[in-house]
Parts: C-alpha cells; structure tokens; sequence
C-alpha cells in the first residue's frame, strides 16, 4: 500500500529530524521529551500528527470504499451470501479486519519512531509517557477506524465502488478543509465581532467556532493529541482571567488530562458506532442480486 | 416422489410493482425443473426467496422441509446456489476459492481437499486447479461455479441462468453436467433461463414465467399440446405428372388432414402421431417423399405464442 508507506517514511524522517532539532534547542527545557516527537516538526517536514490527521483518512477511505460494492460487482458476494454464513459475519468481518489493519499499521509506525528515537537521542519514556503514548494510538485508531467505517457505509449504500469513493473523499476534504470556513461564515453571522466587541461576544463568537468545528474529526484528533501529548494543556478555546487566577503552571496528571479530552473521545467513538450501527442495518436489509 | 421444493402463491412486492404474483410449483428429488421467461419476468425474485435471501411478502415456501425465512441456514446448507455472473476471488486459485467455500460451509480442512478433488475431476478442472481463477475462461468459471455448489453434497440445485455468455462447446459441457447430477447423483436441479433450446432439452419439466405470473406448467409435451393444439406433420411429394388427378390418388389414406399444390409438389398435412404409416402407404402410391418434418414443439414456438398473446 503506497499510503502507508508514504507515511512510514515522512513518520520516521520527520521524527528523525525532529528528534535533531530538539536535541539541539530544547533538550533541557522540556519536560515531555518523548512526546514531542510525534508533534514536533522537523527539517520543513510536518509531524507524524499531520500525516496521521490528513493521510489518515485516505488510508481509511482506500481500506473502505469497495468493502461490500466491490464484492458485488466482482459476484463474490452472492457467493458467499449463499453459503450457510449469517450476513452479519460478512459485515463484521469487513469492520474488524479493516480495523485490525488500521491498528496494526499505526502501531509499527509509532514503535519506529520510538525506536528510532530513543536510539537516537537516549531518551527512555517514563511509564506515564507511554500511557499518554498508547491513548494517542488508541486515537489515531479510532480516528481512521471512523474514516473506514464510513467508507464501508458508503460502499453498502452506493451501487458503484467509483462513487462510493467520490463520496467519501468529498466528505474527507469538506470535513478536513471547507469546515473552518464554514464554522468561521456561521460564527461571524451569529455573533458579528469587530474590533471593539467586548470580550464576551469575542468569547461567545470562539466557543460557537470551536463548537462546530468538532463535527471534524480531524478537530477532535489534534485536541485529543494536543491534551494528551502536551501535559500542561487544559482547556480549549479562550481563557478567562478569572480561570487563570490562582493557578500554577504544572503538567496534569494523565487521569486529568484524559478528562480534559473525555468529551471528544467520545465524540469520535460514537461517530465510528453510528456509522458501523447504519452500515449494519442498511446491509442486513438490502437485498443482493448479481449485476 | 420425495419433494424437494414447495412454494405456494408466492408474492413479493417492490415499492408497489410486483415482480412476483401467485407463484405455486413443486421440484421433486432427482428432477430438472425449468424456470423459463423473458428477462423481468421474476426468475430470479422467485429464486432469492427459495434461498432466503428475499423474504415474500406471501406465500410459503418450503425447502425439504425448511421454511427459508426462518431457518436460512439450514436451507442453505442443503442448497446448491450458482448465481448470474457468479464471481470467484481471482487472485486465488480454484483449489483456494473452493477450500473457502468449503470452510464457510463448515467442512474440516482434510474432508474438504479430498472433496475439491472430486468435484473437481468431475467438472473437469482437476489438472488447472493451481492456477489463479482470474486466467479462467467463462465456461471454466461456470464450471468451477458448479464445482462448488457441488462441493457441500447438495441435495437441490438452483442455478441461475447456468449458460448465458458462454460458447457452445462449454453450454454443452455445463447442460451435461446438469444431466449427470440429476441422474448420477439425484440432486434436484432448478434452473432459470430464457435460453430455451437448451432447457428444453435437459429439462424434465417446465414452469413458464411471464410479468411475475407462471402462465404455463408441464412437461414440454404437455404444455406444447395446450398451447399450440395436436401436433401436425408437413410432406414435400413429388410425382411424375404434378396435377389434381395425382392430388386425387392420395385419397383415402387415413390421417391426412388437407393436401395441396404449391411449387410443383405436392405438400400433404397429417397426423403426426401416424407419422411411419402415412408414409409408408404414400411411398405404396407411387409418391416420392422429399420431405418429411414431423412437428416437434419448440419451446421457442410456445414462448412467443404466449408472450405474444401477453
């Protein structure tokens, strides 16, 4: 697969260079070392999160898009619709290995980039590093299993593999691109702000922004990376004096940045569910003659 | 007579068009039974409810006993299905393909290898079973096709137009293959098609589908009679001197039902079943036969009179 491999090698040169320039400049500074490395930007190259958050669903889409039309078209699946199998094995079959597959690819990239890393720079991560490490996977899996998921709803619902996958990049790049416009058009029209708004409306006109900016998944992954691999993080979107009164600037505990996430794991969990619970129920019910 | 397949005044609705109006016929075991008519006539909507694989929105079916809607599994384990433009995974081989199917079907890996030999020796695959299924020719798809509806011991076959798109040395090898597993193996085979030549001559008996209604059921013999009336034989004669003096030496012969001249010979009508006498006493007269047909009928000719009738 040229996708993945496409990312395996920007995933390990970026962490190469990146693990260079924070050996250089911030070896000191920087309490969460190893972290960095997926964020962290080297050598004009963009980070391994980049990759994941726009090579991600096109990986998904390409692991999708023909699941079940493809099938059709070929004939095999009238094939084995008449063996004595249930329709949900077929279905089941296609989420879980398109999943297993997602998984077992982001995971040897991350363990590259660690290992190259770590021989690197000689840095080992604590246990609360690779924990904040494994959620992060766990999101990246989460966040291209919702990509596949739709892919795989798209390719029940369409009759045409060609058009399920038109469908699903269209989706991809309103979702990736035209949505920050949007959200922008849509903030700007309900709360119109100049320059001499008082702060609330400034700050009502950003939380609305943010708001639909989580239909996103691509919104959801860099907040829950943001959180997770940048332990000082806490809140999103603007701050108030009155929060910031008080407060000491340490890194959060993992439990806590985790509930600073919670919201958007959900938000991507359920999407995926919802997709998967559709594809199910339109498969189920479709009736599959040969073409 | 065991019966394999029952279904009775099956109707299956779609978006209020009805493809499917009243269906009733029985397959008994070791039986070829035909499902003809033209394309849209509701073949294959009546298969996919034998299999479960469409529920009718009435009527009931029965698969050796099994209700389809609620025991799908059970039916499709007994079940042979060869789909229209059935595919296989063509970057496996058939050894390969037919071991998935094999596993799907629940046989243990070591029953299955020796079974992928025999079937396959039996379709006549057996020395290009390592090769990748994407090199196949059509006829050898389909004949890989039955290879593995054959391949979980059926006790019914549906197949679904078996012949369409292949040349006629491979029609022949699949409508000979059908004939071995009704006779050799006892299986009962229902199939679609609106290729009639070749159904009519494999098949024992018939159903006709027209516009979701079977309009016509029978052995071909039987349903010929219905619609076309008692069969009838046409002579070509010639005699020295062609003339109404000769017309009248044909007088008297029993079974000749109109005789007249056209082209310079005499064309005579008769009674198809008195065929061998009528020739004979003809030839006593001093009459030279050129031609003889005696009417076989076509399935050709009772399609198109039904359909022309609609």
């Amino acid at each position: 697969m040229l996708i993945t491999l496409i990312i395996v090698i920007t995933g390990l040169f970026s962490s190469y260079t990146a693990s260079g320039a924070l050996g250089e400049e911030q070896f000191l500074s920087e309490e969460y070392l190893f972290l960095n490395l997926f964020t962290s930007a080297g050598g004009g190259l963009p980070s391994f999160l980049f990759f994941i958050s726009f090579f991600g669903p096109l990986l998904g889409i390409i692991l999708g898009f023909d699941a079940i039309n493809g099938e059709r078209t070929r004939g095999t699946l009238s094939l084995i619709l008449s063996q004595p199998v249930y329709r949900d094995v077929i279905i089941n079959g296609k989420f879980l290995a398109s999943i297993a597959t997602v998984a077992i690819m982001i995971a040897s990239i991350m363990v590259m980039i660690a290992g190259i890393s770590i021989a690197k720079l000689g840095v080992v991560p604590n246990g609360q590093e690779v924990m904040r490490a494994l959620l992060f996977f766990v999101a990246c899996v989460l966040y291209v299993a919702f990509w596949t998921s739709l892919a795989i709803l798209f390719s029940i619902v369409f009759e045409k593999s060609s058009t399920s996958a038109l469908m699903s990049i269209a989706l991809w790049i309103f979702l990736a691109f035209f949505v920050y416009m949007i959200a922008g058009v849509i903030a700007d029209e309900v709360y119109p702000i100049t320059q001499q708004s008082d702060p609330e409306l400034l700050a009502k006109h950003e939380s609305l922004r943010t708001m639909l900016l989580r239909f996103s998944p691509a919104v959801l992954l860099e907040e829950i990376s943001i959180a997770l691999l940048n332990p000082t993080v806490r809140v999103f979107g603007p701050m108030f004096e009155s929060q910031l009164k008080g407060l000491i600037l340490t890194p959060l505990s993992l439990g806590q940045s985790v509930l600073v996430i919670w919201p958007q794991f959900v938000a991507l969990i359920a999407a995926s569910i919802v997709c998967f619970a559709v594809s199910y129920l339109a498969f189920m019910r479709k009736e599959i003659r040969s073409v | 007579m065991n019966v394999v397949v029952e279904a009775q005044d099956l109707v299956r609705d779609y978006n209020g068009f009805r493809a499917v109006n009243g269906v009733s016929f029985s397959v008994a075991q070791g039986e070829i039974f035909g499902l003809l008519g033209p394309n849209g006539a509701g073949k294959t909507t009546t298969i996919l409810m034998l299999l479960g694989m469409t529920e009718p929105t009435s009527g009931v079916v029965r698969i050796c006993g099994y209700d389809p809607t609620k025991e799908p599994l059970k039916v499709k384990r007994i079940t042979g299905y060869l789909p229209e433009n059935v595919g296989f995974y063509e970057d496996l081989t058939a050894k390969e393909n037919l071991l998935y199917l094999a596993k799907l079907n629940g046989i243990k890996e070591d029953v299955a290898l020796k079974k992928i030999d025999e079937v396959l020796a039996t379709v006549g695959l057996l020395d290009v079973r390592d090769k990748l299924v994407g090199t196949y020719s059509k006829g050898m798809r389909q004949r890989l096709g039955l290879a593995s509806v054959l391949i979980k011991d059926p006790k019914l076959v549906i197949l679904d137009e078996p012949t369409t798109g292949i040349d006629p040395e491979g029609t022949e090898q699949v409508l000979d293959l059908i004939r071995r597993m009704s006779r050799e193996m006892g299986v009962s085979i229902l199939l679609s098609s609106h290729l009639l030549y070749q159904v009519q001559q494999v098949c024992d008996r018939v159903g006709i589908m027209f516009k979701g209604k079977m309009v016509a059921q029978g052995s071909i013999e039987d349903i010929g009679r219905q619609v076309l009336g008692e069969r009838e034989g046409v002579m070509k004669l010639t005699y020295s001197f062609i003339n109404e003096e000769a017309l009248k030496k044909l007088d008297g012969i029993e079974g000749i039902t109109e005789k007249r001249i056209a082209n310079n010979t005499i064309i005579v009508k008769f009674d198809e079943t008195r065929k061998l006498d009528i020739v004979r006493e003809v030839v006593m007269r001093g009459f030279l036969p050129i031609e003889v047909k005696g009417k076989e009928y076509s399935l050709e000719e009772i399609y198109i009179r039904y359909f022309r009738e609609g």
